[in-house]
């Protein structure tokens, strides 16, 4: 069982407590290929999956996981919430908790708005992704992937490409595979590094890489992660061009050559094929990109029992 | 009012006085200062006390007309004295902005009705602070404002500054800027760092306030008027700042508290109450702001006293207002971390203010109003949000363990407010 209530990010977590959110995965992964896909283990507990910002597959992911644990999950998206009538997120929270809700799965477009709540609410929280801060379970479901594929966390090299300042997926990336001392190479143009990137982590920041060449950062390369382009970004230059980035920092299968033979190449979704990733890379040997939505059910069962078994 | 504070150590570093005396007060003006002949003129017991002109907060959010649910003239001005200041300038963005001479006449007639300090207005730069075209800056000047700024909305149009530097030479007031190109800054809500990628918070570069320092310095020099920088944060525009004193530039400076001894680190918990702007800056940056006020390079300590209603600072880092009360910490505060003499921290909170503001000194002088401030340097005390006398609690020193206060505060001869302890 963890020793916290919540779970905000990876930043703070532990390398055991990772271990044993991965390792109870593990134990549950088998649960999703029976026929009755259902454990009873978190029977009368109830889930609010809270959800401001789009998201399929991670909210479903949830659901799913919450379902198959015999919870009862609810699902509340903020345009069918009272949040369009003016509600403060607080209020919502202190709403949900005097429904006694046991965890609030909570995504928001706003970095923090996890940490406002875990100081108010009963409920454990789970950060489902915070504006460009921390997605913690999609750095744990990536764990998994890699730890099945490779077997291993450690002495590894992967390459996170992308827009890199405004990612949560890839800062909680940055943590949990910093910690198991494997080097990371962050690659992206330079209008989408953020200052200060290089001295995120805290205590393991000889691991942590940053690089303008996309060439440089898959060298040799494990595992290749590339982040989706968002569009909604175009507006404030960041780039002159789709065609021009994807030229940059686009995953060809020429460019997949330069890494290791038996590398893995991953995506969080949704992918933009021809912007990021060359539609043969995504649906081509290498890919895992299906194998990491699988292990999100998986490891959102065991942050759940986790946090509410017991 | 007729008083006598009687056997403080009485401190103008304008007339070169530091001695432990008597001030007597007679009809609201000082009368003397020196040893006072016995007479049946009520006292107030200063031993052990500094007694310092009056304090003169020159940036502060007063939110009347218009947001009276997070402050109005009169809280404010008893949150004031409680701060030590006898006097305070209310920067012009109230609803609707003080940008003509009505508003202007309000906010001097309601001060007079119902706050215990001197409140002096400033007007607007531009009509309704939207950097288009220039405000009634003469017709506010005769309603009674001592400066102009559009604080908390840069003017970008570099040319319609100019106007502004221009057009305030008339009056000898100074231009106020709150240093931000909004282009740089745009959608950013703390220090662009270590820190802001650190939490997924979008960042407020020290450029976007150093691009605007810079550009005002060079309209500044060109056209030989008054300029005055705000709540200066970074190193980058105390070292500009100090190089054009040393050209004989017209340009003075403030800090705020927050700015000389907070870092961006405080905002790692999302706490809305360390968001403010200017940011919080690096801790590079905190030490160059102690560096200029030490040397003379900031002429000011002020507040930038910025009350928020609990509902809107409630909301999520994003969303919340910028902005946080600090009218009653801010000596305090300074007592407790700058290691300066009384003299300079007298300078800095009320010579330099009144110079800057160019009002008339109500400080040590026979014949002027008597303002006075009485500190205990060696008080301890620890600010409490919840008995501010502020309508807000937006504080980031709530708990805040302080040596040094203000214990009395004098406006006009009269005892405005006291504490013993």
């Amino acid at each position: 069982m963890l020793k916290r209530k919540d779970l905000l990010g990876i930043q703070e977590l532990s390398r055991d407590e990772i271990l044993e959110i991965l390792d109870t995965a593990e134990s549950f992964q088998e649960v999703s290929t029976r026929a009755i896909k259902k454990v009873p283990t978190l029977r009368g507990k109830t889930i609010i999956n809270l959800f401001f910002e789009a998201s399929t597959r991670t909210r479903t992911s949830f659901e799913i996981a919450g379902k198959r644990l015999s919870a009862d999950v609810v699902n509340i998206s903020a345009s069918t919430s009272s949040v369009s009538k003016g509600e403060t997120l607080i209020d919502t929270a202190r709403t949900l908790d005097a429904m006694a809700a046991d965890c609030v799965v909570i995504r928001h477009s706003a970095s923090g708005a996890p940490h406002t709540l875990s100081k108010l609410t009963k409920a454990c929280i789970i950060n489902g992704g915070d504006g460009a801060h921390e997605h913690p379970t999609q750095a744990l479901l990536d764990a998994f992937t890699i730890r099945q594929r490779k077997g291993r966390l450690n002495d590894l090299r992967v390459a996170i490409v992308g827009d890199i300042a405004h990612s949560r997926v890839a800062r909680s990336n940055i943590h949990l595979l910093t910690k198991f001392g494997t080097h990371v190479w962050l690659c992206s143009a330079p209008t989408l590094m953020p200052l200060g990137i290089e001295k995120i982590v805290c205590d393991h920041g000889e691991f942590l890489h940053v690089t303008n060449s996309m060439d440089e950062a898959i060298e040799q390369s494990d595992v290749i992660m590339m982040l989706r382009v968002q569009f909604e970004r175009m507006s404030e230059s960041f780039f002159p061009s789709v065609r021009e980035y994807f030229r940059y920092y686009g995953l060809t299968r020429q460019r997949v050559e330069r890494a290791r033979r038996d590398v893995i190449i991953m995506h969080p979704g949704p992918m933009n094929r021809g912007v990021e990733i060359a539609t043969d890379v995504a649906d081509g040997p290498y890919s895992v990109i299906l194998d990491q939505v699988s292990a999100g059910v998986a490891v959102r069962m065991a942050v759940l029992f986790l946090l509410l078994g017991g | 009012m007729d008083l006598i504070v009687k056997n403080g150590r009485v401190i103008d570093p304008e007339r070169k006085i530091d001695a432990v005396t008597d001030v007597v007060i007679r009809e609201g003006k000082i009368r003397s200062v020196g040893s006072a002949p016995a007479s049946d003129i009520p006292t107030l017991d200063a031993t052990g006390f500094i007694v310092a002109p009056g304090f003169f907060d020159i940036h502060v959010h007063l939110r009347e007309p218009g947001t009276e649910e997070a402050e109005t003239i009169a809280t404010g001005g008893n949150a004031a004295v409680a701060g030590g200041f006898t006097a305070v300038a209310a920067m012009p963005n109230t609803n609707p902005p003080n940008d003509n001479p009505s508003i202007t006449y309000y906010i001097v007639s309601e001060a007079r009705r119902s706050s215990p300090a001197r409140v002096f207005p400033i007007g607007a730069i531009t009509k309704e602070q939207k950097g288009e075209t220039l405000a009634e800056i003469g017709e506010m000047f005769e309603a009674g404002i001592v400066g102009i700024s559009d604080d908390g909305k840069p003017v970008m149009d570099a040319q319609l500054f100019r106007r502004a530097l221009e057009y305030a030479r008339m009056f000898d007031m100074p231009v106020i800027q709150h240093c931000e190109d909004v282009h740089l800054s745009k959608g950013g809500v703390m220090h662009e760092g270590v820190y802001s990628t650190r939490l997924g918070l979008k960042g407020i570069p020290a450029a976007a306030e150093e691009a605007i320092v810079s550009r005002d310095l060079i309209l500044t020099e060109m056209t030989n008027s008054r300029y005055h920088v705000a709540h200066l944060s970074t190193r980058g525009a105390v070292e500009m700042v100090r190089v054009a004193k040393a050209r004989g530039l017209r340009v003075t400076a403030e800090a705020t508290p927050h700015h000389f001894i907070l870092t961006d680190a405080a905002v790692a918990d999302y706490d809305t109450n360390a968001k403010m702007n200017p940011p919080l800056r690096s801790g590079d940056d905190v030490a160059a702001v102690v560096e200029g006020i030490a040397d003379g390079t900031i002429d000011a300590i002020a507040s930038d006293h910025a009350p928020h209603h609990v509902n809107l600072k409630m909301l999520e880092f994003d969303r919340a207002p910028f902005g946080i009360t600090g009218i009653e910490t801010a000596v305090g505060l300074a007592l407790t971390k700058l290691q300066l003499s009384f003299a300079r921290l007298i300078e800095l909170f009320s010579i330099n203010p009144q110079k800057i503001m160019k009002v008339t000194p109500w400080g040590l002088f026979e014949g002027s109003d008597a303002d006075l401030t009485l500190l205990d340097p060696n008080r301890h005390w620890k600010f409490d949000v919840h008995q501010s006398r502020s309508r807000s609690r937006n504080s980031p020193f709530h708990g805040w363990p302080m040596k040094g206060k203000a214990v009395a505060t004098i406006v006009g001869g009269k005892v405005v407010y006291e504490d013993r302890g």
